[in-house]
């Protein structure tokens, strides 16, 4: 692996020598590393591999919870002669203690990149993923078309944290959906506080048995340039259901776009819808659209968006106890994306903290 | 220590402060009474250095220096602190981090929570979600770790119960332990006095300081009985006729 690629992909959280349960490096469409560690209860190698492997799961898994149909991005990466990404397995009641670490890297410039991810976490099992996208400065004019369908099974926990850098001049379209059956929980985080020329994902989240869970965590950050247009829909099928979409959005000039659906369509359902955007820059916007929709007589469905400018008497709060204006205002910025992100390990959490942290306004 | 000059201020282009003039020499507690929408905050939020307190006309001098112009963190660094009535909510900063910002090393910080009874909120964000009393313990933790040379606290007494006043009073205390340091108080009510040793008294009044004293718990006693319009240059001159204290009426 070239050293400039590795120092780009240790941006989104990839680790040469960490303690990971598995990797999975892409570039471009050369798969440079698909290795699991000694005893990692999991599978994991390049989706084409496995679709040749395992027919049956082919039967089962593939396409089924993205159509290939869905539209045009769906439909050529579905077409593309050879089937690029990643395909990780987790069997009935086994748990991944570390990460599993999936990064896709995008080198050329004109490039038109199609991958298909499939993650199948069974019954009673457990992974974390951290998912790492980026792309070389060169890369001008590209795209990266990113289908994911992912799978929960009963009480089974798929936490997917993805952390994204493109460079200026991409454009971004994934596609992803997941299943969650009955007790099982997913947790999604994503952080992309890089921007990208032009991205726009809506990632469906369907419950599909009782008592499932979902939490879908956002943080972005949009400079100028980029258009954003980033949001998360959950379905929730099955009784008592609960879904939470917690979205922070800072515009430094660019164009946001943060949508955000619920749909709670059986008894007992419980869903908050959380979207706040702050905006530091005369130029750009955010456009906040939350929807909720309820069909039964007994949902419990709150949202609550607000977008604005930092309140000066905080500046000023913060500047009577010693800080200077800028300094103020940079620890403001830096709380207002600190969600609050729970349930991840210690290693994710501390890698989300420090793209936080690094978080300066004069990039 | 603090010297205010002839000071005028205007919030949103109204006049709320008019030719308020005040010494404060080091080791002196003094009080501020006054009824609601007087002024109070105005003047304290302005020695400060608050932005939206407008100074029209006057000076404010700390320690022989000019503050007048000076934005509040430098005010913060000569040695000025002060307890907000309401602060904001700062999300996503602890409260733990909070203290540091103030000065405290990390060690330092759960120490000083203990004697606010603070330890379970120093994980927490800043003020959010805190009742009356955490948000007056909150900000007095945060200035037990500044110590303030002058320190100024409005209204600490207001929302909140007995206990939590007795333990603001503590906090106000150890900060004024250093016989050079001073305090400036806002009170509506005086309750604040059975806690802290007030040593001079004002009254503000529609913008105006119309009484000024050292003696607080006379004060105290004239506006109970009397309220604040009709003591405020009452209480002045009886009690300068009686024993000749220094109080000047600054009424008419």
């Amino acid at each position: 692996m070239d050293k400039q690629l590795l120092t780009k992909i240790e941006q989104v959280g990839y680790e040469q020598q960490g303690q990971r349960a598995a990797s999975f490096v892409q570039s471009g469409d050369a798969v440079l590393e698909s290795s699991v560690g000694q005893e990692q209860p999991l599978v994991l190698m390049p989706t084409g591999k496995a679709a040749a492997r395992f027919p049956e799961l082919v039967e089962k898994y593939w396409w089924k919870a993205v159509a290939r149909d869905t539209d045009e991005y769906t439909a050529a990466t579905a077409a593309a002669p050879e089937e690029q990404g990643y395909f990780v397995h987790v069997k009935r009641g086994q748990k991944v203690a570390f990460p599993v670490q999936a990064c896709i890297f995008l080198n050329q410039k004109g490039a038109s990149q199609k991958v298909h991810n499939v993650v199948i976490v069974e019954d009673g099992a457990e992974l974390n993923m951290i998912s790492g996208c980026a792309s070389d400065k060169e890369a001008l004019e590209a795209e990266h078309l990113g289908i994911s369908e992912m799978y929960v099974g009963k009480g089974a926990k798929l936490t997917f944290t993805m952390l994204h850098a493109w460079a200026p001049g991409i454009r971004v379209r994934p596609r992803t959906t997941v299943l969650v059956d009955e007790g099982g929980t997913y947790i999604s985080n994503y952080i992309n506080m890089e921007g990208a020329e032009d991205i726009q994902m809506n990632p469906l989240t369907r419950l599909t048995g009782e008592g499932a869970v979902c939490r879908l965590n956002s943080v972005l950050v949009v400079p100028k340039g980029s258009h954003m247009d980033v949001g998360g829909r959950v379905m929730l099928e099955q009784q008592d259901t609960k879904a939470e979409i917690i979205t922070r959005t800072i515009c430094l000039g660019g164009e946001a776009i943060n949508r955000g659906t619920l749909a709670g369509k059986a008894k007992g359902v419980k869903a908050h819808l959380e979207c706040h955007g702050l905006m530091l820059s005369e130029e750009g916007y955010i456009s906040a659209i939350p929807q909720l929709d309820a069909f039964t007589n007994d949902a419990q469905m709150s949202h609550e968006a607000a977008v604005g400018r930092i309140a000066p008497e905080e500046i000023e709060y913060l500047m009577a106890r010693g800080l200077d204006e800028e300094e103020a205002t940079a620890i403001i910025v830096r709380g207002f994306l600190n969600v609050n992100i729970e349930g991840l390990p210690s290693v994710l959490s501390e890698k989300i903290r420090a793209a936080l942290d690094s978080f300066s306004l004069h990039k | 220590m603090l010297r205010v000059e002839n000071l005028s201020v205007a919030v949103e282009d109204k006049l709320i402060l008019r030719n308020i003039n005040l010494h404060i020499a080091p080791g002196e507690v003094h009080v501020l009474f006054g009824p609601n929408g007087t002024g109070k905050s105005t003047l304290l939020g302005t020695v400060m250095g608050f932005e939206r307190f407008k100074v029209l006309e006057g000076k404010i001098y700390f320690k022989g220096k000019d503050i007048t112009g000076l934005p509040c963190n430098e005010r913060a660094k000569l040695g000025l602190g002060m307890m907000i009535q309401r602060p904001p909510t700062i999300r996503g900063l602890s409260l733990r981090k909070m203290v540091e910002i103030c000065g405290a090393a990390p060690a330092e910080v759960e120490e000083l929570a203990q004697l606010m009874d603070m330890e379970n909120f120093l994980d927490r964000s800043v003020n959010e979600g805190f009742s009356g009393g955490e948000l007056k313990r909150a900000e007095l933790l945060q200035l037990m770790a500044q110590k303030p040379e002058l320190l100024l606290l409005d209204e600490p007494e207001s929302g909140v119960d007995v206990e939590n006043i007795a333990l603001v009073g503590k906090a106000a205390n150890r900060i004024l332990s250093d016989k050079n340091h001073a305090a400036l108080i806002i009170t509506h009510l005086g309750t604040v006095l059975q806690y802290v040793p007030a040593t001079h008294a004002h009254i503000l009044y529609e913008g105006r300081i119309t009484c000024q004293q050292d003696a607080p718990g006379e004060v105290l006693k004239c506006i109970e009985k009397d309220g604040y319009s009709a003591c405020a240059c009452k209480c002045c001159i009886s009690r300068c006729q009686e024993s000749q204290c220094g109080g000047v009426c600054l009424k008419g």
